[in-house]
């Protein structure tokens, strides 16, 4: 690092300087020491628009290194513009390899989806967070809500639930759905589909989330109990689909609708762009096999379901949206 | 069985400060007991004092000097220094108070007006309404108005409401501040009839009767009110 | 009826400077019983009642309160998490203004529900159907548990926010001028139900009000406060009937007879 810089690549590893890496990695340390606590730390101005993982990358900046492989999704896909450009500046600045296949992955930066291939001990998820507090909506100050964390008042957190219950008759957040972390911290999981909420508990993956504008990181460390907040009478539920992916027939898996014409024409598949291209490429793997016949009597064996049509927004929360308000 | 209640050298005046501070003496140096089982009246023109004393025995004036000794949950208290408190349970379990205009509650019906003081004293609601029942209808209150507030009701009508009140307890004293002014002969009568029930239950009763024939009917024991006159106890 | 007192409050001052907010207050106050304190504004009332319900820390003084277990505890060296525990079971507070005491964007079911959910009841249908019968139990109608209060008129939002208090059976119950800014009808609504709810659950509360009647309809005893000090107290038929103070001569003396 002492050559002269000649472009931006080699003007510091990763972007960030030093100073900021070690900042950032000491709020990291400190938030996988107090799993789900929101740590604040002195976010940077990136080169890129806040809501556009502003958070993600730093973290993201902080803990690559030279032999990393990364991979970059964006609801799942590692071909949006959003992956594609992440990707491609962490090359350009640290000059990583990169990927597109789960399993090869060590870091893999996110935003609002975990992949549906299990993680492994060793990889880190990394997660782009809009509003990293779960109890904003329903109270605003920030003040009162830390106060509501430090003495693990969590009431309110049911309150949301309760009001969903009573308008539409089941927990009706689908996404960012709020869960507790070892027992003790509640925590916004990121607007990812309530879907991947059970990929969270006990995964052998770090768990690392980084919110920019609002200046937080947290972490799930691995082997960490993450348990989704319910009622006993309304228990947590993930969604189900009543038909499998369109293009690789994988069922028990997150899809996401696809618009194919102006004449209501439409079809479900993988959300997990990597997941869905693997199936397809091995035709003759006991998994495609076993799918396909399994996919062809699935549409009438399908088990029943909570929602008619599956929880589906095309696109769910934009960048730096928040949680819908009801 | 012990005197229930023994009034000694009881002083009361006003002091009114917002016409600088004059003084007011209204009564002083009364001294008398009531007996179980009697009525004792208080006597004297308007402005005596009579008013004043039975205010005092049931703790709604303050008492300058004096004292004022109850017989209460086997012991004896001076009503005249008890605190707030005290005065509450004095209240609740001896002594009763029949006072001349009923104050009345927004929206609670004639009929728990009067059961309210036997349900504060644990009795179960619907017995208490049981009783208001009998007492409303003993004193000709008709029946219609038993579930209304009393608030619109007539002066005859509120002040029946107002005896059923007080009678409906059992408390040992019963103060009584002309409960029948304005009432008409048949219930003068009704009240004439429950107080000597409540003689011949023990109850010691002490009352102002501006009605003759009330008080002839009633009367054990005349006391003079004049006779504590703040005037005579100087000279 | 027990012999000691729910709350023990001795030589209570705040002080804002060099300016008093209320001066050397002490008082015992007994279960199930209702003490009004009264008084223009700025005489310190409302110091002295966010003093004893913690919401403000007092310049001297104690106050300590008997718990469940019939242990006192000095008020000012708890903890904040236990005094916020305190605040959510066994007492409530009602403010003036409902909005300050109702979560406004939610549903009035859930706004009843929240101190159950903040004590870990985690069953919906429970938390319900006991929301259900305390709306009935303020007088409103079952099919509003699902509207926000928002669409509730002023004397329905303060029904609720008693209901919402009440929910969890506290022994202690602070009001602030709870009748304050509704019209006569309605108030006297609000205190016939306030009435018969403090004598049929035993409750202890201290009702700060500028309103002799609300005070003479509601209280057994009843504080008369001046300038941040006690200048008059006792039994609130005494008070009323029989002023003894210049000032409570002149508080009683001013009022509107109708």
């Amino acid at each position: 690092m002492t050559a002269q810089p000649k472009d931006i690549a080699t003007y510091n590893f990763a972007y960030l300087d030093e100073q900021t890496k070690r900042m950032i990695r000491r709020a990291i340390l400190k938030g996988i020491a107090i799993p789900g606590y929101q740590v604040p730390f002195a976010s940077r101005e990136m080169p890129m628009p806040y809501g556009w993982g502003t958070g993600g990358v730093q973290v993201t900046a902080s803990i690559i290194g030279p032999g990393d492989v990364l991979k970059v999704i964006d609801q799942g896909a590692d071909d949006t513009t959003n992956a594609v450009s992440i990707r491609a500046f962490f090359k350009k600045v640290a000059n990583v390899a990169v990927t597109t296949d789960t399993a090869s992955a060590t870091i893999i930066q996110t935003r609002h989806r975990i992949p549906e291939h299990p993680l492994t001990a060793g990889q880190v998820l990394v997660y782009q967070v809009p509003i990293p507090e779960p109890l904003r909506f329903l109270e605003p100050r920030e003040t009162e809500t830390r106060k509501m964390h430090a003495l693990e008042e969590y009431g309110l957190m049911h309150v949301k639930l309760y009001e969903d219950i009573a308008k539409h008759g089941r927990i009706a957040t689908t996404y960012a759905y709020p869960v507790k972390v070892e027992g003790r911290y509640v925590m916004d999981p990121s607007p990812t589909p309530k879907f991947d909420n059970p990929k969270m508990h006990r995964s052998p993956a770090l768990q690392l989330f980084g919110a920019g504008r609002e200046k937080r990181i947290y972490a799930v460390p691995p082997f960490t109990e993450v348990v989704s907040l319910d009622f006993e009478d309304h228990p947590f539920e993930v969604q189900t689909f009543d038909q499998p992916c369109a293009l690789c027939a994988a069922e028990n898996v997150y899809l996401d609708e696809v618009i194919l014409d102006d004449h209501g024409g439409h079809m479900f598949v993988c959300s997990d762009t990597d997941h869905c291209e693997k199936r397809r490429n091995a035709p003759t793997s006991p998994l495609w096999g076993g799918r396909a016949e399994g996919a062809g009597g699935g549409l009438d064996q399908s088990t029943p379901h909570s929602t008619p049509t599956p929880a589906l927004r095309a696109d769910p929360p934009h960048k730096g949206e928040g949680k819908e308000k009801q | 069985m012990p005197t229930p209640l023994v009034v000694s050298d009881v002083a009361k005046s006003f002091t009114m400060h917002l016409r600088d501070g004059i003084k007011l003496p209204v009564i002083s140096g009364v001294s008398f007991s009531i007996r179980a089982g009697e009525c004792t009246v208080l006597g004297g023109p308007s402005g005596a004092g009579k008013s004043s004393i039975l205010k005092m025995l049931y703790g709604n004036y303050a008492v300058d000097e004096g004292q004022i000794i109850v017989t209460h949950d086997d012991g004896l208290i001076d009503l005249a220094t008890a605190s707030p408190r005290t005065v509450l349970a004095i209240r609740r379990q001896t002594i009763g108070y029949v006072s001349q205009f009923l104050r009345t509650v927004p929206r609670v019906s004639a009929l728990d007006v009067v059961a309210e003081p036997l349900v504060e004293r644990g009795e179960d609601r619907e017995i208490a309404r049981g009783k208001a029942r009998a007492l409303l209808a003993q004193l000709n209150l008709p029946e219609r108005l038993w579930a209304l507030p009393p608030a619109t009701f007539s002066g005859g009508e509120q002040q029946r409401v107002n005896i059923a009140r007080g009678f409906i307890t059992e408390h040992p004293i019963l103060l009584l501040d002309e409960p029948t002014a304005s009432l008409d002969a048949r219930n003068r009568d009704v009240v004439i009839e429950l107080i000597a029930a409540k003689k011949a239950a023990g109850v010691a009763l002490l009352g102002i009767f501006h009605d003759h024939d009330v008080r002839e009917a009633v009367a054990d024991r005349i006391i003079d009110v004049t006779a504590f006159a703040p005037g005579k106890i100087a000279a | 009826m027990t012999d000691e007192p729910l709350l023990r409050v001795s030589a209570l001052s705040k002080f804002y400077g060099s300016r008093v907010g209320c001066d050397n207050v002490s008082f015992d106050l007994w279960p199930g019983e209702v003490l009004a304190v009264v008084g223009e504004s700025g005489s310190g009332k409302t110091t002295l009642l966010n003093c004893l319900s913690t919401r403000l820390l007092p310049s001297s003084g104690t106050a300590s309160y008997r718990m469940r277990d019939g242990q006192f505890r000095e008020l000012y060296r708890m903890s904040e998490a236990e005094r916020r525990f305190l605040m959510r079971t066994d007492w409530g507070f009602v403010h003036q203004n409902p909005a300050d005491g109702l979560r406004m964007t939610v549903s009035a079911g859930a706004n009843v529900g929240e101190r159950l959910m903040a004590v870990g009841d985690r069953h919906y249908g429970k938390i319900r159907a006991t929301a259900v019968d305390w709306l009935s139990r303020v007088e409103i109608d079952e099919d509003r548990i699902d509207d926000e209060p928002r669409a509730f008129s002023g004397g329905m939002r303060q029904r609720l926010q008693i209901a919402r208090n009440l929910v969890t059976g506290p022994r202690l119950v602070f009001m602030d001028e709870p009748t304050g800014g509704l019209d006569v009808s309605v108030q006297a609504r609000l205190l016939d139900l306030l009435r018969g709810l403090v004598t049929d659950l035993g409750l202890a509360a201290i009702v700060v009000t500028h309103d002799l009647a609300v005070a003479r309809l509601l209280s057994q005893r009843m504080m008369v406060m001046k300038d941040g000090r006690v200048v008059e107290s006792g039994l609130t038929d005494r008070v009323l009937d029989d002023p003894r103070a210049p000032y409570t001569q002149l508080l009683v003396s001013s009022i509107l007879q109708v």
